[in-house]
């Protein structure tokens, strides 16, 4: 952390060291002080510093704190210290230059005890408050909330007041409020202070408030625990928020994985035991498209994905479509015997997989766009898993268009309604067979891109997701787009909630088990078609 | 049960039922009397085989009393319990079993006993032998009768059929569109056959063709859009206006 | 009645079949036990395991072959029940272990001990004696299979649905038993049998004992599906495979004779998955593996399914060449389980059995004539 302080002050320092040369040989007097001197002088030479009001100190203070400010012996001149072997790489304290290595045993470190360290967490607060960074600005209102000095009240009220930032004011609100709460303010201040923290809900100040709840002030303890209570409500609520997006970004994975699957047992209504692979051979794309980039193109690595999704489309839409013209097309009718054809290509896949890749899990990066996380409220979404609950969307909702909106898509349709009557209509039935297979299959190698950057990519990639794919679709309605959707969130929603109670396991069978009864309630699924048709 | 139902073999009223907001059965009304036999017209989607459905158990009506026998509440009931209490079935497509002979066939189709051990465990009798010959003479299949019913003609499959709901012994017979796809001789065969059942017992005949169903000359109950045009004798039911539009005129 | 049902049973190639079983009870051990080592008729120790093994897959196949060929429900769960009937089986060894575990507790197998579990759970209470065991071994796979047909079959799941659920309950389970806390020796499983029955499970005897015991149990097997498949009720079990709706509107109880048939086939299976714990001597949750159970989907779609022969014969045939080729050519055994998957749906839809009756009966036949006792055939 500390570091990521030092590198925001250095920023900010950047236009000022040009300007303030002036006040810069003020300060660096000041800070050279600091080689002489007894530990009890200390703590006037640091208010001294920070008397300057020099964001520049700042470093300095903080290295002090650390224990890595040291002077050389030889001329009493002070230094930022890096340890190297048994050497000090050393830097100016205000320019922050890196200036020379040279051996430990030159040089002494400027002693503080921990009243002193205190003292500077809290004077680096108030020096900080007045950044240009927010960032910077909220870390130094935590720190000030964590001293608790009173002392800096009123550096406080000042920030507040110039404050326009809104988390910003609130850090500082809690700030403020958890030193009021300290001191001997009358009660009405602390209940207003209880208050201020209950509005901004800091988890952080919980404890604080605990010791306050079990306090003699029957107001105060009551207010208190209102507040603590207040607090958890709103953790917990934002809990439960984070539980929806596992569960969402979940579904989504599983989403991927049964849409394709929608397609070719939903629309046609064969059983491909081989989805699964598909979804496989799409990672696998992925894999080799990203070694060649690495290999030929290392600039091109971030649009690997991009670059992969159109070769993995094509590489499982190209085998689906040999599947379909190759085997299922002399099984239709024989569902059964179609679900055994389909597990046999499905065992030959994955061992020519194995034969060429190994049997090892394949490494497959992530571009630096797909790493990170991003902080909304009290959620934590991390940007792999948000961008395939976006890809899953969009996936989604192409597939959609297509089957909705386009020629092929109304041809489609009308051949799994009436083959006979499409076919009277002048439709090559079996082509659009050929072509519906080929694009089932395609997806699931999309499918397969998204899973790569979460999931292991090995020969067995598939084999873990065909029987939850299976679920969902028939959890949603076979022949049902919507049901597809609806069924995959759900059961990766109600999947992440019984996680916490049952572990992932058992909230995995007890999905498994769910579904199994509910098919013997609802044979076709949450959006089943009624009527004589679909009896036939 | 309601008092009007006594005394008739099936009793239909105010029956409704939907497909996704389609009224298939809308407030359909039919009363057949013991030993009659009903001829039953109507366009394609009038709700015929719905309405056999609902009489067998295989559709639930959303509202409406269907009771057989003047007292049995049918709603109440599956496919499997209504078959066993005496209303037998001829599916629009000939329905057989086609990895067992003719023999075979109806021997599964007997009054018998029908429970897991009783069947497990079952010898044939001299009686069961016997029934089964008579029906092979009345559906003229003696010569067939080790024949695997895949190996059947059309015709040969829908007779062995109406053998097979012979055998069952039903009070009640439901037979939908029992001459489509055969040629006249075979037209005139069933016809014939379908008499001979009627004799003691109660029977409804779908139809589409005219000619069979004046044949018959019964009495015919003309639906559209699920509920009851037209009741009476052909004649009567084709000289009416609205069944014209509906169903003759075009 | 009973003797009525045994005497259709004993038809003439049923009593060939059981013959057959019979001799190999007695004459296999017998070739291992007596002949000396280089005896051109020895069977090694390894030979005759290995022969034990298949038997035990013969039964699983013959129980899958009785609901999937005779009634047409593709259970892709059956290897559940086999494994059930193993579990059973094998908890009944852990208990003849004893002290002579690695901890030597007398009560709790090694890896509750491991697991610092204080007392024998309640369901492990009863199988240290083998008649309870024995019990066990057809209950546990049966009342499952009741308990799971009784919601399939009354709310009609057929077909594929059926088959998909049936494979996510075996994946159910699969994941259950790798969990410790089911208290089955988790990802492990049971192992390190020492007894049965008395007697050292390594022992010649004994191995040759379980030998006979599992071609007994596939000829008594055979027999009772032999009978099943023969009454009437066998006849309405094809009804039902080959018009559901047409039976049930003749007031067959379709889901009752179904749920019979189901239950019958996966106590079967539970016999099996018993018989083959002792000879290879471990069972673990691998065995509920969804693809062990399709395996045993192409044993019998190899052999001849509709067929009672078809699936003993496809289990030994393709478990044999199984054996054959993973130590010949390790890498490519699965390509020829996936080609034989394929080529068996594609081009031999009836198996070897079915294929072989169906040449005997055009050529028994030439002209067509019409007479009788030609036509059931495909039946048995």
């Amino acid at each position: 952390m500390s570091y990521i302080y030092r590198l925001l002050a250095a920023l900010l320092l950047v236009p000022l060291l040009l300007t303030s040369a002036g006040a810069q040989t003020e300060l660096r007097d000041l800070v050279n002080a600091l080689s002489g001197g007894k530990l009890s002088a200390r703590a006037a030479q640091i208010e001294a510093i920070a008397a300057t009001g020099n964001v520049h100190a700042v470093p300095v203070l903080r290295a002090l704190q650390d224990g890595t400010l040291y002077f050389r012996k030889s001329d009493k001149q002070i230094f930022l210290t890096k340890k190297s072997g048994k050497d000090f790489v050393l830097s100016d304290p205000l320019t922050l230059e890196t200036i020379a290595t040279e051996p430990r045993k030159a040089f002494t470190k400027v002693r503080v005890n921990n009243a002193l360290r205190r003292q500077i967490a809290s004077i680096i607060g108030t020096m900080t408050l007045h950044s240009d960074d927010p960032q910077a600005r909220i870390a130094a209102a935590n720190s000030i909330r964590k001293t608790g000095e009173a002392a800096n009240l009123p550096t406080l009220n000042d920030a507040i007041k110039a404050e326009k930032d809104g988390a910003v004011l609130a850090a500082m609100e809690l700030a403020r409020a958890a030193i009021i709460l300290k001191t001997d303010a009358t009660v009405d201040e602390k209940v207003d202070a209880i208050e201020r923290i209950r509005t901004a809900g800091g988890t952080s100040a919980i404890p604080l408030l605990r010791t306050l709840a079990k306090g003699s002030d029957a107001t105060l303890s009551k207010a208190a625990d209102a507040a603590i209570a207040e607090i958890e409500q709103a953790k917990a609520l934002w809990n439960i928020g984070q539980t929806v997006w596992y569960g969402v970004s979940l579904g989504s994975v599983l989403l991927l994985a049964a849409i394709g699957l929608a397609v070719t047992f939903g629309v046609m209504g064969v059983i491909n035991m081989a989805h699964g692979e598909m979804v496989m051979l799409g990672a696998y794309t992925t894999f080799v498209v990203q070694e060649l980039i690495r290999n030929n193109y290392p600039g091109l690595f971030d649009y690997s994905l991009a670059l992969a999704l159109p070769m993995a489309f094509l590489v499982s839409g190209a085998c689906g479509f040999a599947m379909e013209r190759g085997i299922i097309r002399f099984l239709y009718g024989r569902p059964l015997e179609t679900l055994l054809a389909t597990w046999g290509v499905s065992l030959i896949l994955q061992q020519t997989i194995r034969t060429i890749f190994g049997s090892t899990n394949k490494e497959v990066g992530n571009p630096s766009w797909m790493s990170g996380a991003y902080e909304f409220g009290g959620l934590t979404l991390t940007a792999n898993r948000m961008w395939i609950v976006v890809f899953a969307m969009v996936v989604f909702s192409a597939l959609f268009i297509v089957l909705k909106r386009t020629g092929f898509g109304l041809q489609m349709r009308a051949v799994t309604q009436n083959r006979k009557m499409a076919s009277s209509m002048g439709i090559r039935t079996p082509w659009v067979d050929a072509l519906t297979f080929a694009l089932g299959s395609g997806i699931a190698g999309i499918a397969g891109v998204a899973l790569s950057q979460i999931a292991n990519v090995s020969p067995n990639l598939g084999q873990s997701y065909i029987i939850d794919s299976f679920m969902v679709v028939v959890f949603g309605g076979v022949g049902n787009l919507w049901g597809t959707l609806v069924g995959a969130l759900s059961l990766g929603i109600a999947n992440k909630f019984l996680e916490p109670y049952a572990g992932a396991v058992l909230a995995k069978i007890l999905i498994l088990v769910f579904i199994i009864l509910f098919i013997q309630k609802r044979p076709r699924g949450l959006f089943a078609l009624k009527g004589r048709a679909v009896e036939a | 049960m309601t008092k009007a139902a006594h005394g008739s073999i099936l009793y239909l009223d105010g029956v409704s039922v939907s497909f996704d907001g389609f009224k298939a059965i809308n407030n359909l009304s039919l009363i057949l009397e013991p030993g009659e036999m009903r001829a039953i017209i109507g366009p394609n989607g009038a709700g015929k085989t719905t309405m056999m459905d609902i009489i067998t158990g295989k559709t639930r009506p959303d509202c409406g009393d269907v009771i057989f026998d003047g007292e049995i509440d049918l709603t109440c009931h599956d496919e499997t319990d209504i078959a066993s209490l005496g209303v037998g079935r001829k599916f629009q497509k000939p329905t057989v079993f086609e990895s067992h002979t003719v023999w075979d066939n109806l021997e599964l189709a007997l009054n018998r006993d029908r429970g897991i051990f009783a069947t497990l465990f079952h010898t044939p009798t001299g009686q069961d032998h016997e029934q089964i010959t008579k029906i092979l003479e009345t559906t003229r299949m003696v010569h067939k009768s080790q024949e695997l019913a895949a190996n059947l003609s059309h015709g040969q499959k829908q007779w062995l059929e109406i053998g097979m709901l012979l055998a069952q012994e039903p009070k009640l017979l439901l037979v939908d569109e029992p001459v489509a796809g055969m040629t006249d001789a075979e037209t005139v065969e069933t016809a014939r056959l379908l008499r001979e059942i009627a004799k003691d017992r109660s029977v409804v005949v779908v139809e589409h063709d005219m000619g069979f169903v004046r044949d018959l000359n019964v009495k015919v109950t003309v639906l559209a859009e699920g509920s009851v045009l037209a009741e009476g004798s052909l004649d009567h039911v084709s000289s009416n206006q609205s069944v014209i539009e509906n169903y003759l005129g075009r | 009645m009973i003797t009525s049902f045994i005497f259709k049973a004993l038809d003439r190639r049923a009593i060939w079949v059981v013959g057959a079983l019979v001799t190999l009870a007695a004459a296999v051990p017998a070739c291992n036990l007596l002949l000396p080592a280089n005896s051109p008729l020895h069977i090694s120790n390894f030979a005759i395991t290995l022969m034990g093994k298949y038997l035990t897959y013969a039964l699983l196949a013959l129980a899958l072959d009785l609901v999937w060929g005779y009634c047409g429900i593709l259970s892709l769960g059956h290897g559940a029940f086999f494994a059930l009937g193993g579990y059973a089986m094998g908890m009944y060894l852990m208990r003849q272990i004893g002290s002579r575990g690695v901890y030597g507790d007398p009560v709790l197998p090694d890896f509750m001990v491991f697991l610092n579990w204080q007392e024998l759970p309640w369901f492990w209470l009863g199988f240290d004696q083998f008649w309870f065991a024995a019990i066990m071994i057809v209950l546990v796979p049966g009342t499952l299979a009741f308990v799971f047909g009784w919601f399939a079959f009354r709310s009609r799941v057929t077909g594929v649905y059926l088959s998909i659920i049936t494979q996510a309950m075996t994946y159910a389970l699969l994941l259950a038993f790798f969990r410790n806390e089911m208290g089955f020796g988790g990802n492990n499983g049971l192992t390190d049998f020492k007894d049965i029955l008395g007697h050292a499970i390594q022992s010649d005897t004994t191995r040759a004992a379980l030998f006979a015991a599992s071609a007994l149990s596939l000829a008594v097997a055979f027999l009772i599906c032999s009978g099943i498949v023969r009454s009437k009720f066998g006849k309405v079990l094809i009804a039902v495979r080959d018009a559901e709706t047409r039976s049930r509107f003749f007031g067959f109880r379709v889901e009752n004779v179904k749920l019979f048939v189901f239950v019958v086939s996966a106590m079967m299976a539970g016999v099996a998955g018993a018989l083959y714990v002792p000879q290879v001597g471990i069972i673990n949750p691998g065995e509920f593996a969804p693809a062990n159970s399709i395996e045993v989907v192409i044993w019998t779609a190899v052999g001849g399914r509709g067929t009672l022969i078809g699936p003993i014969t496809g289990a030994v045939l393709v478990n044999a060449g199984k054996s054959v080729f993973t130590a010949a050519f390790p890498e490519y055994w699965l390509f020829a389980l996936g080609a034989l998957f394929v080529a068996v749906t594609l081009f031999l839809p009836k198996g070897i059995v079915g294929a072989i009756m169906a040449a005997k009966t055009r050529l028994s036949r030439p002209p067509r004539t019409s007479t009788t006792n030609a036509a059931p055939e495909a039946a048995e």
